[in-house]
């Protein structure tokens, strides 16, 4: 038996031990998901016990390094465990941009103080954290941002609005993007800075979306003050940082058809739709959209195995997060209409105790947002055909 | 398995790309084409492919063959498909070689096996019957007779089949067209007696035949397998030849996309370059990110087969069926990108087009393999 065979061996019998029963079933909504933070709350005694036991082992984030709360896990170790949690449909034990996002870009450009500071209550789930990237008129052309940070003395003062800060009411920290240099290029003068929300001056508001729900909010800051040395990497070159997360973050939104875990479309559309004398869908177009449905997403998940390997062999292109993110939330969003077709009238109700207040169509609408978030996919486009393809003045 | 290539793997497709590439490019196809060559491909480029070990690929080495995978077959037939190279690699190399040492007895493997892998015995696998690919509804019948069975019936599409020093026939021993048992495989003399040999010209101007069989004697020696039992063998190997033909779908469709692509960068209309449009920007990027995730697909098959793994069948099927769509959009991308070049004989583009289109129906089109996953599925 090789040493990753008896990693295997110990991982499946560990998470057989320690994963409880009600975590090993599909998340219903975004309730069982558990968030982390200062005022966080667990949503069953389940979920509490399996978030303590994965963070004791260090695996809420298991291939960081384990002086900042990782496990410490190779590339082999780390797919090996996501293989055995997925074989036995073990839930995220905890979700977190802190996790997601943050956590990569301050490996790469943090200095030691901030990755001694932040990365362990990360790994922890102590504090949550928003993202504060996109302004009122910098969405897609995210560079033309003008939230501006003035320094004074040794800290700076931020003035401005953000928009779409995803669960910033519920933050306790935000990564933003700042103006530190209004004369330079419009990448070059821009920085990467952290802050606490409760700082003096800074205000969310939710913003209420199609789908009856609020993850978003607006963010504004008047005169917050937030010392230097909360800038990562380089003043000005908070470019670098910025890009460097979003592939991360295009990472994350293009895996989100296969982690919320939800049932195989065949049959969820069999339970509503009934099946026919041979046992088939009793809806010849909607089985063959379901099939050419499950054919793409099984293509995408060879694919972004690939991506892990070719990451690990130091052959991927940094550029192709833009290609998986735009392929994995244009599929999201064909799965959300599958299962609005498969519901049918069911599907449609806003209000009801058996609709669980509406939770299909309200993932559908939802998903509408996949294609526009983290850059659109015209946006993502772009960038295949700029950094990839090289095509000209793109 | 990481799902990337190993130095070795790269090495044979380094030196596959090399030969394929400088022996047997688009011109080569061309040139066979337009002289109406009888035989369809070079047997001095089948030598250089037998010397090199590609002829003997999935021939373990104590019959004289190289004793690779899939991955490597696929590998290999990739290259072939950026270059539509003519060549007897699929039917013999990869299809004959594998019912062979999957189902030979040990007299079959030592009479064939070395041949195969030396170049010198072409053979052809003879399967599909009507207008699409259905095996389990195959009617050719071998009824018994004395020490053996007579065979008749028709094939259509057998690949390399004008030329065949052997062909290996899967025919009805029993049971109803559907059945899955029942069905038997046959070695046979191409030249015995009440075989009748059509080659036809198809699309592409590659090579198959149609071939008739008029009571056909064969001797129980030359059954390949077990009696009635056939039909998982052919499964299996119909497997290795789905994904084989899923990679070089995907040489032809990579092959296609790049063509294009350096067309946008070298064609001018209204006074700029054609790939400063975003319309067509956005298409190429989207056909890109399509061809990555046919080859990680392609290569999940690849090593599956290799592995026997229990989802085998369910990782060819996806390959397969989406080898059939992506390598159709990049084709037809390719020729509507290239305007009215993309329709002129002149042109490369059009031979990808058109063999994209055989390969899509060879051993199922996408319908057939997205089908076989809702089967699998149960819904």
């Amino acid at each position: 038996m090789t040493d990753l065979d008896t990693f295997r061996a110990e991982t499946r019998a560990w998470l057989e031990a320690n994963c409880p029963a009600e975590m090993r079933t599909p998340m219903q909504g975004d309730e069982d998901n558990f968030w982390g933070g200062r005022n966080a709350k667990f949503a069953s005694e389940a979920q509490k016990v399996w978030f303590e036991r994965m963070r004791d082992k260090g695996w809420t984030v298991p291939d960081w390094p384990t002086q900042y709360g990782g496990g410490g896990l190779d590339g082999a170790q780390h797919k090996v465990l996501r293989e055995e949690m997925a074989a036995i449909g073990a839930r995220p034990p905890l979700s977190s941009f802190g996790i997601w996002m943050l956590g990569p870009a301050l490996l790469k450009y943090g200095n030691e103080q901030q990755k001694a500071e932040h990365l362990p209550k990360i790994a922890r789930g102590e504090i949550r954290w928003c993202q504060g990237y996109s302004e009122p008129n910098a969405g897609s052309d995210l560079a033309s941002l003008q939230t501006r940070a003035v320094p004074d003395g040794d800290d700076f003062i931020i003035n401005g609005s953000k928009i779409w800060t995803s669960y910033a009411n519920y933050a306790d920290w935000i990564f933003c993007l700042v103006r530190t240099d209004p004369a330079a290029k419009k990448h070059d003068g821009i920085s990467f800075i952290l802050f606490d929300m409760t700082s003096p001056g800074v205000t969310t508001k939710p913003i209420l979306l199609i789908s009856g729900k609020s993850p978003f909010c607006e963010t504004f800051f008047d005169n917050v003050r937030v010392p230097q040395s909360h800038v990562v990497g380089t003043i000005n070159r908070g470019w670098d940082v910025a890009k460097y997360l979003l592939q991360h973050e295009r990472a994350m939104i293009s895996g989100m058809g296969g982690r919320d875990g939800g049932r195989p479309l065949g049959q969820v559309a069999a339970d509503s739709l009934g099946t026919d004398a041979q046992g088939r869908l009793d809806d010849p177009i909607l089985r063959g959209q379901i099939a050419t449905f499950d054919v793409d997403e099984a293509a995408l998940a060879c694919a972004a195995e690939r991506a892990v390997d070719l990451a690990k062999a130091g052959q991927l292109h940094p550029a192709f997060s833009s290609a998986m993110k735009y392929y994995g939330t244009e599929l999201n969003k064909r799965r959300h209409e599958i299962l609005m077709s498969a519901g049918g009238i069911d599907a449609l109700e806003w209000e009801s105790v058996r609709s669980h207040d509406g939770a299909r169509a309200r993932a559908w609408l939802r998903t509408k947002a996949n294609s526009i978030e983290g850059g659109t996919s015209e946006v993502m486009l772009g960038i295949v055909a700029k950094r990839i393809l090289d095509l000209p003045g793109a | 398995m990481a799902l990337v290539l190993t130095e070795e793997q790269t090495m044979l497709r380094d030196s596959a790309r090399g030969l394929i590439g400088d022996k047997a490019p688009v011109a080569h196809l061309r040139k066979l084409r337009d002289e109406r060559d009888a035989t369809g491909f070079s047997r001095d480029l089948w030598k250089s492919f037998a010397e090199m070990g590609l002829a003997g690929l999935l021939v373990p080495e104590e019959f004289g063959g190289s004793g690779l995978g899939c991955v490597e077959a696929g590998v290999v037939m990739e290259e072939i498909g950026r270059n539509l190279t003519p060549s007897p690699l699929l039917s013999t190399a990869i299809l004959a070689a594998s019912a062979l040492v999957r189902g030979g007895s040990d007299a079959q493997k030592k009479n064939y096996l070395p041949k195969i892998a030396d170049g010198s015995l072409i053979a052809a696998l003879a399967v599909d019957e009507g207008a699409k690919h259905r095996p389990s509804r195959i009617t050719l019948s071998a009824t018994r007779a004395g020490n053996g069975f007579k065979l008749k019936g028709d094939k259509a599409l057998v690949v390399d089949g004008h030329v065949a020093d052997l062909l290996i026939v899967a025919a009805r021993s029993s049971g109803q067209p559907g059945d899955v048992d029942g069905l038997t495989l046959f070695l046979v003399d191409p030249k015995a007696k009440g075989v009748a040999i059509e080659r036809t010209v198809m699309v592409d101007a590659h090579n198959a035949a149609r071939i008739g069989f008029d009571d056909v004697e064969v001797n129980a020696d030359q059954v390949l397998g077990e009696v009635d039992r056939g039909g998982a063998l052919l499964e299996a190997v119909l497997n290795v030849g789905r994904a084989a033909v899923a990679a070089e779908m995907l040489g032809v469709a990579d092959e296609a996309f790049g063509r294009t692509v350096s067309y946008l960068k070298e064609r001018k209309q209204f006074g700029r370059l054609i790939g400063e449009f975003q319309a067509l920007q956005h298409r190429a990027a989207h056909l890109y990110t399509e061809i990555e995730i046919l080859r990680a697909a392609v290569l999940k098959a690849l090593q599956a087969v290799d592995a026997d793994a229990a989802q085998a069948r369910l990782a060819v099927a996806v390959a397969k069926a989406k080898a059939g769509t992506v390598t159709t959009l990049a084709v037809q991308e390719g020729v509507q990108m290239h305007g009215g070049m993309g329709m002129t004989d002149q042109f490369d583009i059009g031979l990808f087009m058109k063999r994209g289109r055989v390969l899509q129906e060879l051993f199922g089109d996408s319908a057939y393999h997205t089908e076989a996953l809702a089967e699998w599925k149960k819904y």
